[in-house]
């Protein structure tokens, strides 16, 4: 019997389950090493059947996306339990993601801002004998190892379909990895960044500038370009995507192992380039970085250590 | 406001100025807020912004980093990287929520025992005005 797969979504836009698909013919050869019992986007299941199923039945759950609401919860817990293996699959499960920056906010915070003026959505309903509810919309976004056990970790946003592949080729291995890898390379993307070489040894900048600013040259280093790209703090894996497509890193593969705040480490990193002791000088050339949290936990922040802003 | 509100500051000492001032205040007598608790490092340098958000983290009211002047790093260079990294951090610990008086950077030098008192003093009472760390009332999941 071939062994059994499921694939879920929480809080997340869909590109992980595009970045399946995306494996093109190859899904044909997943689609004959294993047997997917539940993938609502593409299948039709029914989260009956996931429970009838009996517990560990599936080998492995690729969940995708962060916990935002209670109806999130409730599936991944399901699926934990119905799994041998659970795998966070793409940096929103890994880490909080992109989702996670509503941890700057609250629900209350969101929900003002989303509904001001319009018809905010009623949890319970009750009309002629009929009732419907909505799941519990959460102050904080979480990453999906803070509500279930996550046995590995697939980085990305999305992964990428090598990424995947060597996933799959890992789990489907005789041999399995200790609990908690990552399944990506465990060094800094500059590695895999085909500018590398011209990167300087020293490297010092006088000013950051933002993308929309420049046309960045296709060969040099983005960073020695001033653009504040995070491929030095950011785990490598997408073979340089975008440096390749002439856009600096975001941090979507997260940290690697040594680190435990992406953000903090990311900020340590280009702070120490600036090229200038003075402290108003320091302040001028950080102007071009108006937005700290959004730049450097843009993939992170429910993880770091922080996990939220705090508010009244 | 209860009176009884002691502030924790985590202060994060360069081994070869501030750590040597506290040790000077120490043996000049000069008496000072107790509530710093004093982790030495080489140079401020060595500040990991990682273990700053940690100690907030974990329930620190304030963080000090005490190093030597400009100019008088023992490795050239290391307290202008704590410079560099502090201006940025302490947008970062703004939008976090984190008031800009909770984390503060000193330049203090091993002659100047008499400055480490009055930093230290001064920053208790301005986190005494602050009051307790806002504690998260967002609601985690179950």
């Amino acid at each position: 019997m071939k062994p059994k797969v499921a694939f879920y979504w929480c809080a997340s836009c869909g590109g992980c389950e595009e970045a399946v698909v995306d494996l093109d013919e190859k899904i044909l050869d997943v689609a004959n090493a294993v047997d997917i019992v539940f993938w609502p986007v593409a299948l039709d299941f029914k989260e009956h059947d996931v429970e009838a199923m009996p517990d560990g039945s599936i080998l492995a759950s690729f969940i995708n996306g962060a916990i935002r609401n209670s109806d999130q919860l409730k599936m991944a817990k399901l699926l934990r339990a119905k799994s041998q293996v659970v795998v966070a699959f793409g940096v929103c499960a890994q880490l909080g993601g992109i989702p996670g920056l509503a941890n700057l906010s609250d629900a209350k915070g969101i929900f003002a801002e989303v509904f001001a003026d319009g018809v905010a959505p009623v949890r319970f309903y009750k009309d002629n004998g009929h009732s419907l509810s909505l799941p519990e919309f959460f102050d904080t976004v979480v990453a999906l190892d803070r509500v279930i056990d996550v046995d590995y970790y697939v980085p990305g946003c999305p992964p990428t379909p090598k990424i995947i592949g060597d996933a799959l080729g890992v789990l489907l291995g005789s041999t399995l990895p200790p609990k908690g890898t990552v399944l990506a390379p465990d060094q800094a993307l500059c590695e895999q960044c085909p500018r590398k070489d011209t990167r300087p040894e020293k490297l010092l900048l006088k000013e950051f500038k933002r993308v929309h600013q420049v046309v960045a040259d296709q060969q040099t280093c983005l960073l020695a370009q001033g653009l504040a790209c995070l491929g030095p703090g950011t785990r490598a894996g997408c073979e340089a995507m975008c440096p390749r497509g002439n856009m600096p890193c975001t941090g979507c593969f997260g940290p690697t192992s040594r680190v435990r705040d992406f953000g903090a480490k990311a900020l340590s990193s280009l702070a120490s380039i600036i090229d200038s002791d003075d402290e108003g000088e320091i302040a001028r050339v950080l102007d071009a970085l108006p937005d700290p949290a959004g730049t450097f936990y843009r993939y992170s922040l429910p993880s770091s250590l922080l996990g939220r802003r705090r508010m009244e | 406001m209860p009176e009884t509100f002691e502030p924790k500051i985590v202060a994060f000492f360069c081994n070869w100025c501030t750590y040597l001032a506290a040790d000077l205040a120490g043996t000049s007598r000069i008496k000072y807020a107790p509530n710093t608790r004093v982790v030495r490092v080489m140079c401020s340098g060595r500040v990991d912004p990682q273990f700053i958000l940690d100690a907030f983290a974990k329930g620190a009211d304030g963080v000090l980093i005490g190093g030597c002047h400009p100019g008088d790093c023992h490795y050239q260079e290391g307290n202008y990287k704590a410079l560099r990294r502090f201006v940025l951090l302490k947008r970062l610990v703004k939008q976090m929520g984190i008031e800009e008086a909770r984390l503060r950077l000193e330049w203090i030098s091993a002659a100047e025992g008499e400055r480490v008192k009055t930093v230290v003093n001064d920053m208790v009472e301005k986190l005494r005005v602050l009051g307790p760390r806002v504690p998260v009332r967002q609601k985690e999941v179950a």
